[in-house]
This record gives C-alpha cells, structure tokens and sequence, in this order.
C-alpha cells in the first residue's frame, strides 16, 4: 500500500522523476531476480538445455547501464545476457520460451540461452565466443559514425576477455577512429573458475583504457545508481565527441559461471559469497528507497508478487509453447534472393 | 503411405508406353498383384501390375496417354491421402524389379541357386553311376533380396499374370560361376540397353574393365557378322498359374510306399518306342534350306518333347514327398557332356518357343555349358529332361532321372534301318528313344501314351503346328 | 569489349559498387593510401575518401569483425584481406559470426559483407603464404564462396557478392592480378551460384576453379592437339555449388577430372566426386580423378614448389587415365 506513514517523497530529498526511475529499476532489477531464479530451477528440471549463464548478483549492472541508453542506440553482449535482454526491455515471454527453445522464442527457438537477439530493440545478441562481440559492437560505433547519426553503441563483455586478441584490437580501433563506444567490463572476480589476479597481468583492469586512447573508469556495479551515472558521462561523450570509454564496473555473481559450475566450494569459499550478499545489489536500492521513503515492506511484497507472476507467466508461456516445426531446421541459413539480383551478364 | 505407380519398362528397350486401357478406377480396392492397366509397350501389350496394396487414389494419366518410362501413372494410398502425383515420393520400387540400369537381373536368378537340392551337374545320360561333377557351384548371386520366396522354383519372378520376365539379358558380374565382370557403369548401361552380353567382352581398362569403347568395338562386330536375322527374344505368355500342387491320394502314397521298397529311391520303369524319322529328315532339310538358321534334329525332338508333355502333364511333374507339383509350363533340361561330366542347361517355356527359338537357345547354352559360363537359374527348374546321345552312335540307352522330375527321354541315333513299311520291306531312317518315368508321378500307360503322341509328331511334322 | 587485367576489373566492380550504393565501403590493411597491397583499391581512397576506403591496423580479427558488426545494422562492408593466409586470424568472426547471425537470431538480424582478397599460391612466397582454403569457407553453411578466374568474371561476381545480403567469401589471386581478358562494357553482374562451360567439349570434363581455369584451358588445347575434345566447366561458385552445370557435362563426356589449387584431402574435388558419382553413377566410363596440390606444405624451392602445384601434364595425364589411354596411376 503506498503511503502509509511516511512522509511526502520530495521532503526526503527525491523528486518525483528519480522516485519513478527508482520504481523502475526495482522492477526491473527483480524480475531479473526472479527470471534468473526460475530459469535455473526449470535448468535443473531439463527444461533448459546446454549451456545457461545466470546472472544473479549482477542486476544493478544490466539495469544501470541499459538505461542511459535510447532506443536507437546498439546494445550487444556475450552469453550472460538474461540480464541486459530483460533490461532492454525484451519480454519475459519471448526470452523464457528461447531458452526452452520454443517457436516463440525471440531467435525462434535457434539460438537458445547464448544467442538472445531483438533487432527491434537494437539488441543484437547474445554471443558465445568469449570477446567475440567486441569487434562487432565497435562496428555499430562505426556505421553510427559512418552514417553521421549520434548514436552509441554498448558493448559488454566478461573481465577475462579483457585479454583476448579482439579486446586489444577493438579498442585500439575504437580508440584510433574516435568511435562512439562504451566498452563494458563486467567484473564479477571470476572468469569461469579462475580469479583474475590470476589471469591478468594487471588487476585494475580499466587501467588497460590507457593503452587505447581512452578514458578508464571503474565503478561500483552493486548501486544502480552510481552505475547509471558512470554511464551517462560514457553515453555522453560517445555521442557528442564520439569518444570511446572503457568501464570497468566491479559485481559479483552468486551463483556458479553458469549451471554447470558450483556456487562454491572449488573456486572460492561459500563465506565469501556470503559476503557479497550483503552487497546485494536489490538491497541496496531497496534500503535506499526505503530510507526516501519511497517503499516498505507491503510495497516491496506487492511488488515482488506482481514480478514474481509475471516470470511465473513467462513459464507458463514458455511450457506451453510448442517446438519449432522441423522444416525450420533449414531457414533462415541464407538470406532470401534479392529481386534486383537478376541483372546478368 | 501414398506409393506412386511408374510406368515400368516392361521390355528392355521399352522407353514409353501407352497406356491403353484402365483395368482399375480410382476407388478401386487394389491388391499386390493385380492388374491396373494394360500398356502397349515397343513389343506388345503388357499389363502392368500393383506393387502395393491399398487404393487406387488417382489415376495420374488418361487411358490413351503415351507415358515414358519411369514416369508417373497412379498413385495408390489410403482413401484420404494426400496425392500430389508427379511430386509424390517415388516408393523404392523392390530392387528386384528395379528395371535395366544396375547390374539388371540378379534379381531374378536369386533363391534357387544353391537351393534346389540336387540339381547341379547330377544328370546321367551315361549307364555308368559316375555322377558328373557339378558345374562350378557359383554362389547365389549376390543379388539384393529377390521376389521369389518358394524355394525350388523356376528362377523366373513369380510376379504376376502376363508379366513378362526381364528379357534374358546375362547381368554382368551376376554370379556367373563366381567371376565377377568389371565394366565400367556406364558400360553396363550401354549393355543392358543394347541387350549386349557383357561375358566375354574383352575389357581394355584396368584389370580388365569393360569400359564404352570396347561396346563400340564389339556392335561394330557383331554388325558386321550380322548372318540369319537375329532371333527375336522370347516372351512367354505364362501360363496363369506356373504350377498347381496335387496333394497324394491313397493309391498313389501306397504305389510309392511300395515300390520304393521293391526298387530303390525311385521306382524306374522304362519305355522304348522306335520313331520314323523320314518326313522330319525331309522337312529339316527344307528348312535348312532356307538359309534362315540351322534346326537339329534334336532341336526338333525337344520340340515335340515339349508339346507332348504339355499334353501330358501327368509326365510333366516334380516328386515332393507329400505332393506332387504338375507344371503347367514346360521347361526342358537337356543334358549336354562337358569336360568332366554333364549339367543340364533348361530351355524354358520350351513348348511355346519356336523351333528357331529353341535351336539357338540349345546353341547357346550348349556352348555356356562347355565353356562353365552357365549361370545357376540356367541349369535349375527343369520338369523334364532329354539326353541325345545319338552323335556317339548310341541306338539306344536308359537314362537316369534327375529328381524331382519324374521322367526322362533318352534318345538314340537316327539310322537306317529294314523296316517294313506299308507292306514292304524297306529301309527307313529310325531313332529309338527311351523314357525312364518315375513310378510313383507316372504309370506305364501314362507313360506310353506320352510316348504315343511324341512319336506321332515326329511321324507327322505339321502336328508340330497343329 | 574493352581487355584488360583482372585486378583493373575488381577495380572498377569495388568503384561502381560503391557510387551506386552509399551503404557499401572498403575496409582493410593498405587499401586506402597505400592504393591496395596489391593496387586493386588504386586511386579510390581519392575518389571516395577516407570513410569509404578505410586503412586499418594490422588487427584481421578487429576489422573484420568490426565489418560483421557495420553488416549487422545495415553497412555493406568489403573487407579486405591482404591475403586469406591472414584471414586465419579472423576466421572466428567469419564463421562464428558473420555466417550465422542470421540463423541464431531466427532471421532477425543478417551480415551483408564481402571479405575478399588473393588466395592460393604465387611464386616461391613459402608455406605461410600459400595456401587454399576455399574448402575451409565452402563447409561452412551460411557463408558463400565465390573464386572467379577471369576478369569478366571477376568484375561481374564482385559486383553480385556486394549485392547479396549474405556474406561472401570472396577469393582473388595474385597470379591472376595481372592476367587480362575482355570485359563487357556498361553495367552487368554476374550471377552467384552458376558455373561457365569455359570450353565446350565431347570426350571429358574439367572441372576448375580460379587458377585452375587456365591450367584447364591449356591442357584442354594440348589435349586436342592429340584428338581428345576437353570440355572445361569454370565453377566461378564453390558455394552454392553448381552441380546441374557439372552434372549434365559428364553425362555427356562420361569422364571427369576436377582441377584445383588446394590440397586433396576434403578439398573441393572430394565434393564433387561425391556428387557425381552418386548421382549420374551410370553415365560414369571411369572414375573422376582429381588433379590437386601435392599434400604437403608449399615449399620454397622453385622446382619443388613447382612440383607440388596442379599443372598441364597432370591434368593431361589424369585425362588420358579417365580415358584408358594411359595406365592409372
């Protein structure tokens, strides 16, 4: 129930734009909560196949990040992307029934949990090779600059692609071209099992953006806020400068790489995961919000109800939908021939 | 599933056919076998048959429609199914009847090889026991799974009415005597088209292998011996059933039970009869004459054999223990000496084939059997056997039968004998034959009345015709 | 009919394509101020400028993975390989991403790109600098694969891999840069997919592709200075693969030898044979044998190197093989 026993939200210091947005990405950050949950309990059922790369713990990122962004800026991931597809606003519908693998699933049952794309959201994927997306987003950057359009592109990636070939040979492009790019690290400590003290040879990885010709900035990716922030002076400089920058926003995630990995117990200890949890990221808006006033406990268990119906929806959609019919085994490998491909010699 | 009927190359050389008449309609219940439609081929009218049950959805041409081969005419399904004709998935028709292309009639010489018990090389024309060694025993052809499923049966597919058996060409590499021919595929395409006889081509390819120029060679060759027009090939109008199965009655078990024991295996009796043999001297070199090809006197023989026997169905049988089998058709075993011993190539349908027919198909298989190129359908499947031993001078002998038939003609030499013809002492060209008849299939009077209507034709030519 | 070389005819294809469209432009190591590793780009930096003929750093996998990504929202990128040795380094963006972005997103999103560039071997250049990889790229469903081995040829499928909005795989050579042959004038494209009779003839077929058309071409000439009538069949296409063009030459000729830069094993003859024999088995004299690379790494030695490359005598030697004039090998 809203209003009960607290004061008006602008005494406590929050106009109404930020309450909203504040509103929002609450939603927002628990439905990937909850989307996240579900999708790793229908895993375990063998509802989900393959490979499922959960993004518990790393909510505020995805949230803060996408929206700084317009509708027609280009957003591009690797394969932990539940998160940023929710975020940018693909439905839970479409993105459950893909990783059921379903006709209605937003790539049509084709891609699965790794290749999410909705080219009407300038979502593009979903990739599965580590790094592999760098290039492409730096490309966006370029066609907006080619067309002479100020829009940016966004490109996010693990901190262990930061030593991968396609990294260094992006930004040094990015970075030579001016193009209009915001390279995300993701920093949740881990590369799949390995720290990455132990595999980069410098550990404050945005300190890399020097090597570029690009600003560097590190950022605390548990508060949606100061991540919506950093990212809006990225945003900025890339469309009025065309400018790369190189974040580097430090998360954690909960759970193991992805469903085939263990929480704990071999990489780290479940004591340091207990640890982080208190730097949840849905905590610390929501002890943020409470203290403006702007939520308590019936507020927080409505709106978790509603979210929590909404994924459960999404389920349902996804149990119910049926396969992919076996002739689309072969399409869409080629485009369709053009009508002006006729001309000959 | 909806199965497309084809137009089937009836004939090898069949490239269409018209399709004359419609034998089914659509919504017509089919079953294996039967009739759909008559087809005039390049030959003659044919019938093609059903290869799948069901019904006959859709009758994809018009009577009166000229089709190629291999083309769309029916479709056959379940009442409802969808048939869209000329796309519709081609059933793989049963290789067996896979026309020409491949390796053509493997298909055909299937089960019976190695299976009919007895039959290679087991003939004795000679007194003496000494079995012949049987001709190699080539493996059964490694043909894919054939049609016929009764074991000891002519090695001609048992398919149905008027179905023309795959005309006689030898298939390449088909288990002739276990040496495979290597030609090249095309090449056995052009044989098979041709109706050329891959066996004894000389190869010029590696190891052997027949390739397109050496087909071209061996046309030019045989073109240029081109004697007597070339034999047409033979197309049985089968009969509608090949056999009918004759469980024994009581007299007959207890004649076999009995005379086995007195006899042996098989109860032998023997009949002799002298036949006059001037008029058939006198028609075979008129006939000779001509210059259209060469007639024997035992082509001649075998000839009246055959149509005795098809008068005589009783003599024209197989002994099976519990029944006896009487072919309705008659196919000839003539016993030929070769090498090391006696086969027995069989002359099919020989009551219906010509004398031309007959005389070079005993050429043939004469010369196949001396030279071991015999396939194993050529020596299996007779229902009655003839032995000449007249070019050794031999007036007369019996002859030993070759199970499961129930007879055998032994036939001496024609000489000049006294005789008293008319009232007059004279001399007269005579040729004695013997019949050797299985006494449990054949009773002497049976017997002798074959004997009588044999003698008869060979006495009167023209009943040859009649 | 104007004749000139094969590089000036990817010259004026790249030009024309890139007036006629302002969504295409050329990307790649030295094609802009340098006028091209191998001056197919010359003179175009100043005709387009910098944004349309783009100088990258030495970074394969970086550009050409930026081009998929330009593709991806809409660009038509050629990209240019100095040479496909190199592309190595970006094959992962070519087969990972380009050739299936269509079909991992349900067709939503599709990469209309060319990445071209010399392939196959020159003279004495070594084992790095060699190499074929044209059946690398063809195995690859979603990718095509276009290799023209003349300059007619090669403006015309240029200009139709530019066209297609699919990614094309797009094979030069440096020893056909220079070799010359008549152009229609005016506009015209070439169609993908379709493969060329070269030279029509009765007794066999050659199969071939880029290099191998001229290879083809003599020995067809040799060989009918002895009585045997070669037909030749130019692929033009690896993928999609022209197999009615092929098919219905050797039903004909009922012999067939595939001539081809790369090496043997799993290479572009092993898919032919594998189509002809299965499908027009009965029209078959001989077997189809294939004239290919030695199966060794390019050594630098000229008469080793020489040795280890397709050439006339082999081809006429399979020929008289298919045609029992000569013992098999």
């Amino acid at each position: 129930m809203a209003g009960t026993a607290t004061k008006p939200a602008r005494d406590r210091g929050v106009d109404p734009a930020t309450a909203e947005r504040l509103r929002t990405w609450l939603r927002q950050m628990l439905l990937i909560r909850h989307f996240e949950e579900k999708a790793g309990e229908a895993y375990s059922l063998g509802k989900i196949g393959g490979f499922c790369h959960l993004y518990i713990g790393q909510e505020a990122l995805a949230v803060g990040t996408l929206s700084a962004l317009r509708a027609d800026d280009y957003v591009v991931s690797a394969y932990r992307e539940h998160g940023q597809a929710l975020a940018r606003g693909m439905s839970p519908r479409a993105v459950m029934a893909e990783l059921y693998g379903k006709a209605t699933g937003c790539s049509r049952g084709k891609g699965g949990s790794m290749h999410l794309f909705d080219a009407s959201l300038n979502f593009l994927g979903g990739h599965g090779i580590v790094g592999g997306q760098i290039p492409l987003g730096t490309g966006f950057a370029f066609a907006a600059k080619y067309r002479g359009t100020d829009q940016v592109s966004l490109c996010y990636f693990g901190e262990a692609a930061v030593n991968i070939g396609a990294f260094h040979e992006s930004l040094n492009i990015a970075g030579l071209w001016k193009l209009p790019v915001i390279y995300v690290i993701e920093n949740n400590g881990y590369g799949m099992g390995t720290a990455v003290s132990r595999s980069s040879a410098i550990t404050d990885l945005y300190e890399r953006a020097a090597s570029y010709n690009m600003p560097g900035v590190v950022v605390d990716g548990q508060d949606v806020e100061k991540v919506k922030a950093a990212t809006d002076a990225a945003v900025d400089r890339a469309r009025r400068e065309s400018a790369p920058t190189l974040m580097e926003i430090r998360t954690y995630r909960y759970v193991g790489h992805s469903m085939s990995d263990a929480a704990h117990g071999t990489y780290r200890t479940k004591e340091e995961v207990e640890e982080y949890r208190q730097r949840d990221p849905i905590t610390v808006l929501e002890r943020r919000m409470r203290e403006a006033g702007l939520l308590d406990d019936a507020a927080m268990k409505a709106l978790d109800a509603e979210v929590l119906a909404e994924v459960e929806d999404a389920v349902k959609f996804a149990e119910e939908s049926p396969d992919p019919a076996p002739d689309e085994l072969w399409t869409d490998v080629y485009a369709p021939e053009r009508a002006d491909a006729g001309e000959n010699a | 599933m909806a199965t497309t009927v084809v137009m089937e190359a009836l004939s090898p050389t069949m490239e269409e056919g018209r399709l004359v008449e419609w034998k089914k309609q659509e919504g017509d219940k089919v079953a294996v076998g039967d009739v759909i439609a008559e087809v005039e081929t390049d030959k003659a009218v044919m019938e093609l048959v059903a290869r799948a049950a069901g019904t006959l959805l859709k009758q994809v041409v018009a009577a009166g429609a000229t089709v190629p081969v291999s083309n769309p005419v029916a479709i056959i399904g379940e009442p409802g199914e969808a048939t869209d004709a000329p796309g519709a998935p081609k059933p793989e028709p049963p290789k067996s009847e896979a026309p020409r292309a491949e390796a053509p009639k493997p298909d055909a010489a299937p089960a019976s090889a190695g299976k009919t018990p007895s039959r290679e090389g087991e003939t004795g024309a000679s007194a003496p026991a000494g079995s012949a060694a049987p001709a190699e025993v080539a493996a059964p052809a490694a043909a894919p799974a054939a049609t016929p499923a009764t074991a000891p049966s002519p090695a001609r597919p048992a398919a149905g009415p008027g179905r023309p058996e795959p005309a006689p060409v030898p298939a390449a590499g088909a288990g002739n005597g276990g040496t495979r021919v290597k030609a090249s595929p095309l090449a056995r395409k052009i044989a098979a088209d041709r109706g050329l006889d891959l066996q004894g081509v000389a190869g010029s390819g590696p190891a052997g292998r027949i390739v397109e120029r050496d087909l071209a060679n061996l046309s030019a060759q045989a073109a240029a011996q081109a004697g007597p027009a070339a034999v047409p090939a033979f197309v049985p109008a089968g009969s509608a059933t090949p056999h009918e199965d004759v469980p024994l009655t009581q007299i007959r078990k207890t004649i076999a039970r009995r005379l086995a024991q007195s006899i042996g295996p098989i109860p032998t009796f023997y009949l002799t009869t002298e036949i006059d043999m001037e008029r058939v001297t006198e028609a075979r070199e008129a006939l000779n004459a001509l210059g259209e090809g060469k007639v024997s006197f035992n082509d001649i023989t075998m000839k009246a054999t055959a149509l005795a026997l098809r008068q005589h169905r009783a003599c024209n049988a197989w002994w099976q223990d519990d029944h006896i089998r009487y072919w309705n058709d008659v196919h000839l075993a003539m016993a030929v000496a070769v090498q090391d011993g006696l086969i027995t190539p069989v002359i099919r349908y020989a009551d219906q084939k010509s004398l031309r027919q007959i005389a070079a198909e005993a050429k043939d298989l004469a010369g196949r059997a001396r030279d071991r190129r015999l396939k194993p359908d050529e020596y299996t499947g007779g229902t009655f056997s003839v032995s000449n031993l007249g070019m050794l001078d031999i007036d007369e002998f019996t002859a030993v039968i070759n199970p499961p038939e129930a007879g055998i003609l032994a036939i001496g030499r024609i000489a000049e004998r006294a005789v008293v013809h008319d009232g007059e002492l004279t001399s007269r060209r005579r040729m004695r034959v013997t019949m050797s008849c299985d006494h449990r299939v054949i009773d002497g009077a049976t017997g002798a009345q074959f004997l009588k209507t044999l003698k008869a034709m060979l006495e009167n030519p023209l009943a040859l015709v009649w | 009919m104007a004749v000139i070389t094969y590089r000036d005819a990817l010259n004026q294809a790249l030009r024309e394509e890139l007036k006629r469209d302002p969504d295409v432009f050329l990307m790649g190591e030295e094609v802009a101020e340098y006028n091209g590793a191998y001056k197919v780009s010359r003179g175009m930096l100043e005709e387009f400028g910098p944004m349309r003929v783009v100088d990258t750093p030495i970074a394969e996998l970086g550009f050409a993975g930026l081009g998929v990504g330009a593709a991806m929202v809409g660009l038509r990128p050629v990209i240019e390989m100095m040479t496909w040795n190199f592309a190595l380094l970006a094959i992962d963006q070519i087969v990972n991403a380009a050739a299936k972005v269509r079909y991992m997103s349900g067709g939503q999103v599709g990469c209309p790109i060319v990445f071209r560039g010399p392939g196959g071997a020159a003279l004495q250049l070594g084992a790095q600098h060699s190499q074929s990889f044209e059946s690398w790229y063809a195995h690859v469903p979603g990718l095509k694969v276009v290799m023209p081995g003349t300059p007619a040829d090669a403006k015309g499928l240029l200009k139709s891999a530019i066209r297609d909005d699919n990614p094309v795989v797009f094979i030069e050579g440096e020893m056909l840069y220079n070799t010359k042959g008549e152009v229609p004038d005016g506009e015209y494209t070439t169609p993908l997919g379709v493969a060329e009779i070269k030279r029509p003839g009765a007794d066999v077929t050659l199969v071939c592709h880029a290099k191998t058309v001229t290879v083809a071409l003599k020995a067809a000439e040799q060989l009918a200075g002895e009585g045997v009538d070669a037909e030749v069949v130019d692929l033009r296409t690896i993928r999609p693969l022209d197999t009615e063009t092929v098919l219905s030459s050797v039903a004909r000729t009922h012999r067939c030898v595939v001539v081809e830069e790369g090496w043997p094993f799993a290479g572009i003859g092993a898919q032919l044979v594998d189509t002809v024999q299965r499908e027009i088995f009965d029209e078959l004299d001989a077997p189809i044998l294939r004239v290919t690379a030695a199966d060794v790494p390019m050594p630098y030695n000229k008469l080793l190197e020489r040795a280890a490359k397709a050439d006339v005598p082999k081809v006429v030697s399979a020929v008289k093989q298919v045609l029992y004039l000569e013992a098999s090998a």
